[in-house]
């Protein structure tokens, strides 16, 4: 392919003390395209994603956009090149409601720099109603919210910014099945707008229905990434459980 | 239904009606509680007193002596709620007290126009430094503030003592004495006329104006009749404040007083720092650090500067503390502020700020320092001895806390 990928993380570290989290991963990710990360809890995932956004930098490896190498020292950097990301316990200050969360770091403000508060109320009423049109009490602390509620706020502050890159750690964890499905839509419609997703999940159902590609880490490593069509829900629980590429697996798996 | 679900969090314990009023205006449970705890301290201290602690005399004295632990307390504030402490106050007082004391007397000549302006601008600064070394310490190089602060508490006692070797410096430059709001440190009954009143037609304006801003957005307001509830109860409040004030006359004469200039700083200090709180960047990541520091830092928050610019501010506010007290005593002495830290602390803290950090508010922690004083002041009054002023106000500080936490446990 010619064209740069949107996202790459070539030979990716990250060390705890003495346990390697992330070890010697490379990952990509094209415009427009959703790739699935799945593998056992404690696997890496979303140390891996917490590299890309910023929140834990990586120790050893590079990352490019767009085929410029750059540099993701803190959640600034990340933000700086379009990478937005829903964090897997949401990140929300509790004390603040739904429009202080979603523009956190981001106030809109008034002429003389000070809050625009009803500005901010405004325009979050406006992207909560589309995620969720029965959330009017959006002036709640978030901590009074409901799970569902507060991932709204979560999923609405990444894509309110115009993301270019969304990393979703477990975005449907604290979701109703009906919730989840609107989240899958609006996967399928950010897709559709050229942004690239990285998708980590633990329901193979959402990844295989969402993902063009599949990659598995186990243990901090990466098994390998397959095109969604090219592979069966079998192969990819092989790839989880047993650490094996689809070719390697025994065949009466 | 909206209104009903904008407070569904209130306590249920609440009648009817009561519960409907607070709906209404959209007030502050806490904060009205706190106001009820005033009302009534105040009108038993007035019984025990035979009317003497309700006397415009006492509530001037009371306003005066709130103002020094009500200006830090709103630094006090901002720093509880993000989670840190400040143990240093007191002494942060009494080390920028006899600096600026011993450069208006021992260094500037003592009647040059300039000395006093001059001087409380190098103490301000001087409390800004203070600050800074201390922030740095917690924000760059991870002390915990307990610590940084504890021991600030000794370095800037020792420095205060160290100035002079532990002489007092008096008598201050004239014109400053009267920051101290002495005899001649008031405004006067015009003066005092024109700031309420300039109040009272600012507090309609801004309340119109919200209201037309969140209607012109298509949001809910308040009902007509509870805005306009509270804008009269603000005025009321402020003109009965500045009658009080103009009804104690200067010893020996029919000349009102007005109000004295500690509490003009003090309402200044209060309206900026409430503006800060609320309606700029810093103040809402003040908030946001308290109540998740990860979410900050996810959110591209400096948690680091901000932590510096709290203890940087907080050190300020002790200077403006300490213009006060020396005014106020006409001397510097290497005991001001001593203990000071507890009544502040306590002041925001029975003002409603969590110590676990990420709520609390000012107009909160000046009622908490109000309650302290008033406690204090009426037992004086009542030839309370200081060892038994001292367990009521401790005794006072865990019940307050102990009905807060009581409080929440009610509304989950
Ligand atoms: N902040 C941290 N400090 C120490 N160890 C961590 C931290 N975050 C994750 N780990 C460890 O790193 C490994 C990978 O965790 P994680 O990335 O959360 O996995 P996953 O998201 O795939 O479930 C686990 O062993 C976990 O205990
Ligand atoms: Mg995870």
């Amino acid at each position: 392919m010619a064209e740069a990928p949107l996202v790459e993380m070539r030979h990716v570290y990250k060390r705890f003390g003495g346990v390697h989290a992330v070890e010697d991963v490379t990952i990509d990710l094209f415009a427009g395209e959703v790739v699935g990360l799945v593998g056992h809890n404690g696997a890496g995932k979303s140390t891996l994603m917490k590299g890309l956004s910023g929140a834990l930098p990586i120790d050893g490896g590079e990352i490019f956009i767009r085929g410029e190498r750059i540099d993701i020292r803190n959640p600034r950097d990340a933000r700086h090149h379009g990478i937005e990301t829903i964090y897997q316990n949401l990140a929300l200050a509790d004390n603040l409601d739904a429009p202080a969360n979603l523009f956190l770091g981001r106030e809109i403000v008034t002429a003389m720099g000070t809050l625009d508060d009803d500005a901010m109320e405004h325009e979050a009423r406006k992207v909560l109603q589309r995620l969720n049109p029965s959330f009017t009490n959006i002036k709640q602390p978030t901590g009074n919210l409901s799970g569902g509620q507060r991932q709204a706020v979560a999923i609405a502050r990444a894509i309110h910014f115009n993301a270019r890159i969304l990393v979703m750690d477990e975005p449907t964890a604290a979701l109703g099945p009906q919730e989840s499905e609107m989240v899958g839509e609006l996967i399928k419609q950010l897709k559709s707008e050229g942004i690239g997703i990285f998708l980590v999940s633990h329901d193979l159902h959402d990844v295989f229905d969402l993902s063009d590609r599949i990659s598995v880490m186990k243990n901090g490593g990466m098994v390998g990434t397959r095109a969604t069509a090219d592979l069966t829900q079998e192969q990819a629980l092989g790839m989880i459980i047993l650490g094996k590429l689809p070719e390697e697996q025994p065949a009466f798996q | 239904m909206s209104e009903g679900a904008r407070t569904s969090a209130r306590p249920k314990a609440l009648t009817d009606g009561a519960a409907r009023l607070l709906a209404a205006t959209e007030m502050d449970p806490r904060l009205l509680a706190m106001i009820g705890a005033l009302a009534v301290i105040w009108i038993v201290l007035n019984v025990l007193t035979g009317g003497i602690f309700l006397s415009p005399r006492n509530l001037f004295n009371l306003a005066v002596q709130s103002s020094v632990v009500g200006v830090m307390a709103t630094g006090m504030v901002f720093v509880i709620v993000a989670r840190n402490i400040d143990l240093s106050v007191g002494s942060v007082l009494g080390f920028v007290g006899m600096i600026i004391a011993f450069l208006q007397v021992d260094v500037f000549p003592i009647d040059a126009a300039w000395n006093w302006p001059l001087t409380i601008v190098l103490g301000i600064m001087v409390g800004a430094l203070a600050g800074t070394w201390q922030g740095y310490w917690i924000a760059y190089r991870g002390v915990p503030a307990f610590v940084v602060t504890l021991g600030g508490l000794l370095i800037f006692r020792g420095g205060a003592f160290l100035i002079t070797d532990g002489r007092t410096i008096a008598p201050l430059n004239q014109t400053y004495q009267l920051l101290g709001g002495g005899i001649d440190g008031s405004i006067g009954a015009l003066w005092s006329w024109i700031l309420g009143a300039v109040a009272v037609v600012t507090v309609v304006v801004m309340s119109t104006r919200a209201r037309a801003k969140r209607r012109k957005f298509g949001f809910p307001t308040k009902p007509l009749w509870a805005a306009v509830g509270l804008i009269v109860v603000s005025a009321v409040l402020i003109i009965t404040f500045v009658v009080i004030m103009n009804s104690y006359n200067k010893p020996r004469t029919e000349i009102p007083r007005g109000i004295p200039v500690p509490v003009l700083i003090l309402i200044a200090v209060v309206v900026g720092m409430t503006l800060l709180a609320r309606m700029t960047k810093f103040g809402r990541y003040v908030f946001a650090m308290g109540g998740s520091p990860e979410a900050a830092n996810l959110s591209g928050i400096n948690v680091r500067r901000i932590t510096l610019w709290i203890f940087i501010l907080m050190g300020m506010l002790c200077g403006v503390a300490a213009i006060i007290t020396t005014a106020r005593l006409n001397a510097g002495t290497n005991s001001m502020g001593t203990l000071a830290e507890l009544s502040v602390i306590a002041a925001a803290v029975i003002g409603g700020t969590a110590l676990a950090g990420g709520r609390g508010t000012i107009p909160g922690a000046i009622l908490g320092a109000v309650i302290i004083q008033s406690l204090d002041n009426g037992m004086v009054l009542m030839s309370v001895s200081s060892p038994m002023r001292q367990i009521v106000i401790g005794v006072v500080l865990i019940l307050a806390v102990w009905s807060d936490v009581s409080l929440n446990k009610v509304r989950q």
